[in-house]
């Protein structure tokens, strides 16, 4: 996993709110769901980037805000510097070949009605000069085998593959066009406990052969931790911490980040008696009604007046290198404490 | 637990385990052929001892669940073998009538999505008031005094207030609560968790342990975790039954098969997982798929993707070698599997 500093791709303050709207002929809008609410990171080439969150945090939001399969109500998202976010037509489409996506459920993101080879091949009918229509059959043949399927089975349905190898599937159509950028929502955790590290292993493997770089949504802190090079931690709609994996797993500094590292059942009983536990207490607040000043100060035990005043900026913080947005930012080895 | 309970299932009166599973076997009898879902499966659990049953999906470790309460769909399920003994008392013979007392009373369960196990037309407090109403006989306004009592038990803010409300109106972690609720009512002796934080955030799976271990020290139940989170199991777990293509392919003390495995598809499962407190160069990944249970692989289930097989493997099928008084593996070479673990 190597990482160079070249950014591909830069978000920059994106915002999206869906709007509540009461009232069914005259429709007046009565607030908004916060989903992304003001989050900036740039990624780099051949790198990946976790983003961890519990659900409605915003993680799948993001992802779809990236692919511009939704807009944003603000802020944008630049990709080799050009703006997807504001791109039409001809434009959105040479873009969107350049960001590809692998889904979460292998069992209902590829239509059962058509073959692998058409699945795997179907962005070659929409990105039609990519390759010349003789070619693509043997095509579609070697993406199979570079993702580990027989390349004999293409005519077979997707109710003929097993969860793991229709991971692959979808895999093989993120890579048909060649993207530098693939976002993996939530890509193993539909998967047994076996299959999830063959997967895995998949995506690293293709990533140092096609420098790819990922963007990896997950809810499951051990997964990210062993995939990604830097990672993101998301709470209501905002990165509250960002850093190497061993800057945000070793030595966290936001409050939040800390509980949910210590909330992961470690595989390993030894010690367990004594190990501690921050327990947060209650569910994370509604997105459409987040509190104010810090969003996550109703449920940390070290909000003082001031979480409730200022909203903390994302920024280094004393005594720590990587940005935290905590008032009280300070490092705390939760995983390795017992 | 009521009185023509205690005479039918002889209370004190036998010596083994509150619960025990022994050599159980089931099928089920589909159009595509026979899906050989649960092998002959031993197990058993004691008042306040928390038992681990890890497995994939398509393990049989739900369908052995399922056939323990009696809610098994029978057809196309069918049981072949095996008995289901609690406190002594085989409750596959037992008339359905009694059986009923049973499931509730003695043993009880929590289901995974707590979502589509809840009905979503009756408010939450006449669900679990429900339990009284129908075991108990107790009036409407006592059952439902007793729903808020336990709501508060497992923590729900503001009982009294939303014993009207409706499944939908709870979060994944409340609902989950409310079903543990439901199971708890009637101070069962066994509780069955099936996957009951899988479905959760990982701060919320967090609290829903610690109130089940919680209520488990309390009331000194015995609980039956049914789980494939690895993390999870060594949390909580006291024993392990590992189980695979529909058997139990290693069972042991929890600090023993995290330590040193004994069956080759254990040691292939703990070096897969990735690990939150260091990071692992790539992933051991076992090869190959789960059985199909229409078609299982002959000789040991396992044996296709196993890195220990031998011709024999391939023949005959392993019984679970006894390897202590409280260990056991169903491997050929378990003395292999252990001793490459030790240096």
């Amino acid at each position: 996993m190597k990482a160079n500093t070249e950014s591909i791709l830069e978000v920059r303050d994106l915002v999206k709110h869906f709007p509540l709207t009461q009232g069914i002929v005259v429709k007046r809008q009565i607030g908004a769901i916060k989903a992304v609410d003001g989050v900036s990171f740039d990624l780099h080439r051949g790198e990946t980037l976790g983003i961890v969150g519990e659900s409605g945090c915003g993680k799948s939001t993001l992802a779809k805000l990236l692919m511009a399969l939704e807009r944003p109500t603000s802020g944008s998202v630049r990709v080799h510097g050009r703006d997807i976010t504001t791109a039409r037509g001809a434009e959105l489409k040479r873009m969107r070949r350049n960001i590809q996506m692998v889904m979460q459920d292998p069992y209902t993101s590829l239509n059962p009605r058509m073959t692998v080879g058409d699945i795997v091949g179907e962005p070659f009918e929409i990105h039609s000069d990519v390759v010349p229509k003789g070619g693509r059959r043997r095509r579609v043949q070697e993406l199979l085998e570079v993702v580990g399927l027989n390349p004999d089975h293409i005519n077979r349905y997707p109710h003929q593959f097993s969860g793991g190898q229709r991971q692959r599937i979808g895999i093989a159509r993120g890579l048909a066009l060649q993207p530098e950028i693939i976002i993996c929502d939530e890509p193993v955790s539909a998967l047994d406990v076996s299959i999830q590290a063959q997967v895995m292993n998949l995506l690293e493997r293709l990533q140092n052969e096609f420098d790819l770089a990922y963007i990896f949504i997950a809810h499951d802190l051990s997964v990210v931790r062993h995939i990604s090079d830097r990672v993101a931690v998301m709470y209501l709609g905002k990165i509250v911490e960002l850093g190497s994996d061993a800057e945000i797993y070793d030595s966290p500094t936001h409050p939040y980040t800390q509980a949910l590292l210590s909330a992961v059942p470690v595989p390993d009983p030894e010690g367990r008696e004594t190990r501690q536990r921050i327990i947060l207490q209650g569910d994370p607040p509604s997105p459409a009604n987040p509190p104010s000043g810090c969003h996550f100060r109703t449920r940390c035990w070290k909000a003082q007046d001031i979480c409730a005043e200022q909203t903390p900026a994302l920024e280094a913080r004393p005594g720590s290198g990587h940005p935290s947005a905590c008032h009280f930012a300070e490092a705390r080895d939760v995983v390795n404490a017992q | 637990m009521t009185e023509v309970l205690s005479e039918q299932v002889g209370r004190g009166s036998h010596s083994g385990a509150l619960l025990e599973v022994d050599d159980l076997h089931v099928e089920f009898r589909t159009r595509a052929g026979v899906a050989k879902a649960v092998n002959g499966v031993t197990y058993s659990v004691d008042a306040g001892e928390t038992l681990a049953v890890l497995g994939e999906s398509g393990s049989g470790k739900s369908v052995t669940a399922q056939t323990i309460m009696g809610i098994l769909d029978m057809p196309p399920g069918k049981i072949t073998g095996g008995e289901i003994r609690f406190r002594g008392v085989d409750l596959l013979k037992l008339p359905e009538d009694q059986r009923r007392r049973v499931r509730g009373e003695g043993i009880s369960m929590v289901f995974q999505d707590a979502l589509s196990a809840l009905n979503p037309v009756f408010p939450v407090g006449w669900q679990i008031a429900e339990m009284f109403r129908m075991h108990r006989g107790t009036s409407r306004a006592e059952a439902k005094k007793k729903a808020v009592e336990l709501m508060d038990r497992v923590r729900i803010p503001a009982a009294k207030d939303r014993v009207n409300d409706f499944p939908h109106q709870f979060s994944g972690g409340m609902r989950q609560r409310i079903m543990i609720a439901m199971a708890i009512a009637l101070d069962p002796e066994i509780l069955i968790a099936d996957e009951p934080t899988t479905a959760l955030d990982v701060t919320v799976q967090a609290q829903i342990m610690g109130l089940l271990a919680e209520l488990q020290r309390d009331s000194n139940m015995g609980l039956i975790l049914i789980t494939h989170d690895l993390g999870v199991v060594a949390d909580v777990a006291d024993k392990i039954a590992v189980m695979y293509g529909g058997r139990i392919v290693e069972n042991a003390p929890v600090h023993d098969l995290y330590k040193n495995p004994a069956h080759p598809y254990s040691k292939g499962l703990l070096e897969s997982i990735p690990r939150v407190d260091h990071k692992g160069q790539e992933l051991y990944a076992i090869k190959g798929l789960p059985p199909n249970l229409l078609e299982m692989p002959t000789g040991c289930a396992f044996h296709p993707r196993c890195p220990y097989r031998r011709d024999n493997c391939v023949t005959d099928v392993p019984p679970l070698y006894t390897i202590s008084g409280t260990r056991g593996s169903a491997c050929h070479y378990w003395r292999e599997v252990i001793d490459e673990g030790e240096h």
